[in-house]
């Protein structure tokens, strides 16, 4: 049996039930009465102690969001949602509000420990010795609907960089939030982002003053813990003038047999000279082999280049859900401004990514560059979907697009479907793509110098995602390495 | 015993006949040379030797220190020690040659059973290895064959054979393509990894990387089998007189 | 809600359906497809295969059907085809959609090779309209649809088994009427197995007449045939020109197919090929050179449903004015199609601050051992080429047209018939000069 068949037939096996994080935390949790209804709206809103004008907005994201249609024109598959079997909050049980990590149910940070997160500032504090410099991360954790542990404070705060969770946010800063909330991704954007903007729970807000470079790496991890329960999180950063931020966000669910829907929105706003990165590794649950259970992931991500030379740089590792569905996108408004999109997205069992950008160019001499590597095994497809459009008066708008393909077996399927669209002379669009797989005489070569068969696959198909893993912070990386490892894993057993 | 031993090999690809009950023991310290014309099975040896899938093996066997090594995966031969310099070394975009050598040496050494190599001492070895060899350091940081000339990939199999510290090396035609400067250098890697636990095979097309490397023992391969064995002035004598008379005669 | 076009053409389908050519079963096919059609209105850019082209917008009035020719109409086509009078090839010519038997030439064909006119052929139900005439490539694209309701004439050409036809054919479609019509032709080209043929369509009319032209050819490629198939788009400025190409290819076959426009207000150039068997080789090449208000738009489909395919697609855009062009190109590998090759290239060359091109090249791949890939550019002229030759002593003018030439020259160069090639460099030269004044 050639090599490379007898990679097919272990992706074939695959057994996604391995699924390392597919743990359940075992809490009492706080719930919405199950559904959807104006009243669930009022309900959230009270439970976050909301102003008033933060109901209004939610409120009338709802009657909004009762006009819309789910949209279909991606190339996923699933049965139609009922948004009133879903509970629209959860959150664990527990006192007034943690004061300290402390009063964290004990339960929780065991999670977050399994998850890896260093969540305790010491052992944060201690640090991870790398090249001789130490690294540190400021976490927030938010468990089903609501933040639990924020770490950090202190540092940040000296350096006036703001943090919290966007509950906490919407009360201590309204000025801010308000200003800039629904600024990038309207509330009337998409079917998705308008449930998220009536429903939204919690997530992050982060806000650095003018020529702060914020001092550490700034986290999130987003957990989904209780059954049938969507997590709609909410995430706003803004840098002002000059300011620079890197932000990195994780996601892990536990194994469930139903689809958990999660539709997230985060709005970047980057102002003159701003520059903000912002990564991604997601790994939620995807579903067994026969494509039961797994993550309904809607997410709408997009960054405004609001300023002129600001700079947005998304990138992402998707190795989860069951469906995912994200453009995270950058509006390059600013003149000479520069947006930047690196992804790995990699599908295996019985996944559907359909997943890409879009990079609108307004702003002069703006630039964008675009590297996407899909990779697709078992009974997967995997769509790369990307708009890049370059305004009337973007003079001199600048664009390079990569999108390379591997599929591993011939039961997946790779997509690619980029829209360029050039509306003045002065444009340079670039775009290539290609598609290829792993071929029987590199996994030889590699199985010759005593790599067994998954150990050939990972190594091949990390050196195909090189280019966009070389974009992630240094703990992130590996971290993506080992995920992109045990996403194939059973790929080869 | 010997280190390796092949027994009546017949060996199929595509039903197509290549080895035809082909025999070999070769012991530990010694250098086995196979010459033949092209098209005799040279190659075919070297990946049958190695567990390349495609290949039937209809009859015989091959014993690696006294295992069967049909019933092994590539990886377990490789970890046994056995190498196989390609003739064709494949590119492995994206990958470094440095990652993918600390890939392969702990992958071995894991599946002996021995710890992996930390990262100072597996760069120390490199660096003395590369060095040895007049490999550019920045070479290594390159990805995997990716670019590289003839020569240069060439050096690099002898690079990565030098550092894996197998106990049998199969050369597969490691001279083509090289210039005489590149010839000695291979030679010398070679040279320098012979050691009484060691053996080689060196299969080549043409006399002159022996005059580098010199054999205990030249086989000469024809339409599958070997046709002849001698010492190392056969080989001699084969430059001087071609293979005409051996395909004529295993015909 | 119906527009004031989609009302017309129903009015009129109602009109003229019982004196459209064919017998019973062409007269179902006629009333199912445009059944279909009035299921789904024009297309519009909620559709995704019309995004950037929105017919339901573009068209504002469906005009009536032409009339048959008269002998003004006549006498005013007779230049037509003017562009390839040097290459000797045989000319078959429909003036406003109908066939004139004066304008061709049909004496003499070469042994296996048979025309018949195609509103005789529906009339008379010929066997081959029979059992292909929408069975090459079945869609259910709308604008085919229109034209399977409304076909009137067109071409019905065989070559026969391993007849090779040394004179090119070129079917010469003009607009002649000096009222604004629309004329639906159909033609069905099959080259038997080893058959060997140049194929050209040129399409041209007036710049003073709105008048709308929807043409479809239907293309069969036996296998190991080989057929060359030209496109010449140079109708009048205020024209709409929609046309269809469903063409399949047999097995170690070749087809290379070149869609040349420079003419037409709006204008859809729709390729559907399919690979039938396998080791077949398309080459699929675009050269647009356009100006004004223009709007030109190529689509196609490229489905590798067979194994071992090879497929190039070349699409080359100048654009000056406010003009905009539109490339959609679709490579699509089906479960099975093992060892396919298939590559895409779109490029656009910006003359102008405010002409646009899309571009939308897309794969949709399902086998894995396979060799894809697309690459698409949009761009102005390199100012460093053109300082290059200014310094070799060419000027501006003469540079700029020396290497737009030269862009699109890629697309031509692929042909093999000179006669074809040059003829067509000669017409983007004198784009170009148009360009100038």
């Amino acid at each position: 049996m050639p090599a490379v068949q007898e990679t097919v037939e272990q992706v074939r096996r695959i057994d996604v039930d391995q699924y390392k994080y597919g743990f359940v935390t075992d809490i009492e949790s706080d719930k919405a009465p199950k559904g959807l209804s104006e009243d669930t709206v009022r309900f959230i809103s009270a439970k976050k102690d909301e102003p008033e004008w933060m109901l209004a907005w939610r409120l009338d994201a709802y009657r909004h969001w009762l006009t819309m249609r789910e949209p279909r024109w991606s190339r996923v598959d699933y049965p139609q949602i009922d948004y009133q079997d879903l509970y629209y909050y959860s959150a664990p049980k527990r006192k007034a509000g943690p004061k300290s990590l402390d009063e964290i149910d004990p339960e929780i940070l065991k999670t977050y420990a399994k998850l890896g997160i260093p969540l305790r500032e010491q052992e944060i504090l201690a640090g991870v010795e790398r090249e001789g410099t130490y690294s540190r991360v400021a976490v927030d954790a938010v468990f089903d609907s609501v933040s639990v542990a924020t770490t950090f404070k202190e540092e940040l705060k000296k350096a006036g960089v703001i943090f919290l969770p966007i509950s906490e946010a919407i009360k201590q800063h309204p000025d801010l939030v308000r200003k800039y909330l629904g600024s990038v991704v309207p509330v009337t954007d998409n079917f998705f982002a308008t449930l998220n903007s009536a429903v939204f729970s919690d997530g992050s807000f982060v806000y650095v003053p003018e020529g702060v470079r914020c001092p550490m790496e700034l986290s999130t991890y987003f957990r989904i813990n209780e059954k049938n329960t969507g997590q709609f999180e909410r995430t706003l950063i803004i840098a002002d003038k000059g300011s620079y931020v890197s932000y990195l966000e994780g996601c892990t669910a536990p194994m469930r047999d139903e689809n958990q829907l999660h539709a997230a929105v985060v709005e970047l706003v980057a102002l003159d000279d701003a520059e903000i990165k912002y990564s991604t590794v997601q790994n939620w649950y995807p579903g067994d082999a026969e494509g039961r259970g797994g993550i309904y992931n809607f997410v709408t991500k997009r960054g405004d280049c609001r300023g002129r030379n600001s700079k947005i740089s998304w990138t992402q590792v998707e190795t989860g859900s069951a469906i995912t569905w994200k453009y995270p996108s950058c509006i390059l408004r600013g003149d000479n401004s520069r947006g930047e999109f690196y992804s790995i997205a990699i599908s295996n069992g019985r996944q559907q990514v359909d997943s890409g950008t879009k990079m609108l160019h307004l702003g002069k001499n703006s630039s964008s560059r675009i590297i996407s590597k899909g990779i697709a095994a078992g009974k997967s497809n995997n769509t790369y979907r990307g708009l890049v459009s370059a305004h009337r008066k973007a003079t001199g708008a600048r664009n390079f697009t990569n999108c390379d393909s591997l599929l591993i077996g011939d039961h997946c399927g790779a997509h690619t479907v980029p829209y360029i669209e050039a509306k003045n002379a002065s444009t340079v669009f670039e775009h290539e793509a290609t598609t290829s797989k792993i071929s029987d005489a590199q996994l030889f070569y590699c199985r010759q110098r005593g790599l067994s068969a998954e150990e050939a696959v990972a190594l091949i198909v990390n050196g195909f995602v090189k280019d966009v893993l070389q974009q992630l912070p240094m703990e992130f990386a590996v971290e993506a390495q080992k995920l992109i490892s045990i996403s194939l894993e059973g790929s080869v057993g | 015993m010997p280190m390796l031993e092949v027994e009546n090999l017949h060996v199929e690809i595509e039903g197509r006949k290549i080895l035809e009950g082909l025999s070999l023991a070769v012991n530990a310290g010694e250098i086995h040379a196979i010459m033949g014309p092209n098209g005799s099975g040279k190659s075919t040896l070297a990946y049958v030797l190695a567990g390349k899938q495609e290949y039937e093996v209809t009859q015989g066997r091959v014993l690696f220190e006294g295992e069967d090594m049909l019933a092994m995966e590539p990886d377990e031969r490789a970890a046994k020690g056995l190498f196989l310099a390609f003739q064709y070394p494949l590119e492995i975009p994206g990958v470094t040659g440095m990652n993918f050598l600390r890939t392969a040496i702990n992958a071995q050494r894991k599946k002996r059973g021995e710890p992996e190599l930390a990262i100072p001492d597996f760069m120390k070895r490199l660096r003395e290895v590369a060095k040895r060899l007049g490999i550019e350091p920045e070479m290594l940081r390159r990805a995997v064959n990716v670019g590289f000339s003839g020569g240069e990939k060439k050096r690099n199999e002898i690079l990565q054979m030098a550092l894996l510290e197998p106990k049998l090396c199969v050369l597969d035609e490691t001279d083509s393509g090289l210039d005489i400067d590149a010839l000695k250098i291979v030679a010398d890697g070679v040279n320098r990894l012979r050691s009484p636990d060691r053996a080689s095979i060196v299969i080549t097309h043409y006399q002159r990387l022996l005059n580098y490397i010199v054999p205990d023992v030249v086989h000469v391969l024809s339409k599958g089998r070997i046709v002849k064995t001698g010492g190392k002035d056969l080989a001699l004598e084969l430059e001087a007189r071609g293979y005409t008379e051996y395909q004529t005669e295993a015909a | 809600m119906k527009t004031a076009a989609e009302t017309a053409l129903a009015e009129a389908f109602a009109a003229v359906r019982a004196k459209l050519p064919g017998d019973r079963r062409i007269a179902e096919r006629r009333a199912a497809a445009f059944e279909a059609f009035d299921a789904l209105g024009l297309p519009h850019r909620r559709v995704e295969e019309w995004k950037y082209t929105d017919l339901r917008a573009l068209i504002r009035e469906a005009k009536p059907l032409a009339a048959a020719p008269d002998a003004q109409a006549k006498r005013r086509a007779k230049g037509a085809g003017a562009l390839l009078a040097g290459i000797g090839a045989r000319r078959i010519t429909f003036v406003d959609g109908a066939f004139v038997a004066e304008l061709s030439d049909l004496v003499a064909l070469e042994p296996g090779l048979s025309i018949a006119p195609m509103a005789k052929a529906l009339a008379e139900s010929d066997p081959l309209v029979a059992s292909r005439l929408g069975a090459i490539v079945p869609t259910d694209d709308v604008a085919v649809a229109l034209n399977t309701a409304f076909m009137g004439d067109g071409a019905l050409v065989r070559i026969d088994r391993d007849a090779r036809l040394e004179r090119p054919l070129h079917l010469v479609f003009a607009f002649g009427s000096d009222t604004a019509s629309a004329t639906f032709t159909r033609s069905l080209v099959v080259a038997e197995e080893g058959a060997q043929a140049t194929l050209i369509e040129s399409h041209e009319g007036p710049d003073g007449i709105d008048y709308q032209v929807n043409t479809a050819l239907e293309l069969f490629v036996g296998d190991r045939a080989h057929v060359d198939h030209v496109k010449i788009g140079i109708e009048g400025a205020r024209a709409i020109h929609v046309s269809t190409l469903m063409a399949s290819i047999g097995a170690h076959a070749r087809l290379r197919d070149l869609v040349f426009t420079t003419g037409g207000a709006l204008v859809r150039n729709q390729l559907f090929v399919r690979f039938a068997g396998e080791g077949a080789t398309l080459a699929l090449n675009g050269a647009n050179l356009i100006k004004g208000r223009q709007h030109v738009d190529n689509t196609l489909v490229v489905d590798h449903a067979v194994p071992g395919g090879f497929s190039r697609e070349l699409n080359k855009s100048v654009l000056d004015g406010e003009s905009r062009s539109v490339f959609q190109g679709k490579i699509i590998v089906r479960p099975g199609a093992q060892k396919t090759d298939g590559k895409m290239m779109a490029q656009a060359l910006l003359l102008s601050e405010n002409a646009e091109a899309d571009n939308k090249p897309e794969l949709e791949i399902f086998a894995d051992d396979v060799q894809c890939g697309h690459g698409a550019t949009a761009g102005a002229l390199d100012q460093n080429l053109l300082f290059y030759l200014k310094a070799r002593g060419i000027p501006q003018a003469e540079a700029e047209a020396l290497l737009i030439q030269a862009f699109v020259g890629e697309a031509i160069e692929t042909l093999e018939h000179e006669g074809v090639k040059d003829a067509l460099m000669g017409a983007a030269a004198e784009w170009l000069g148009s360009r100038k004044q």
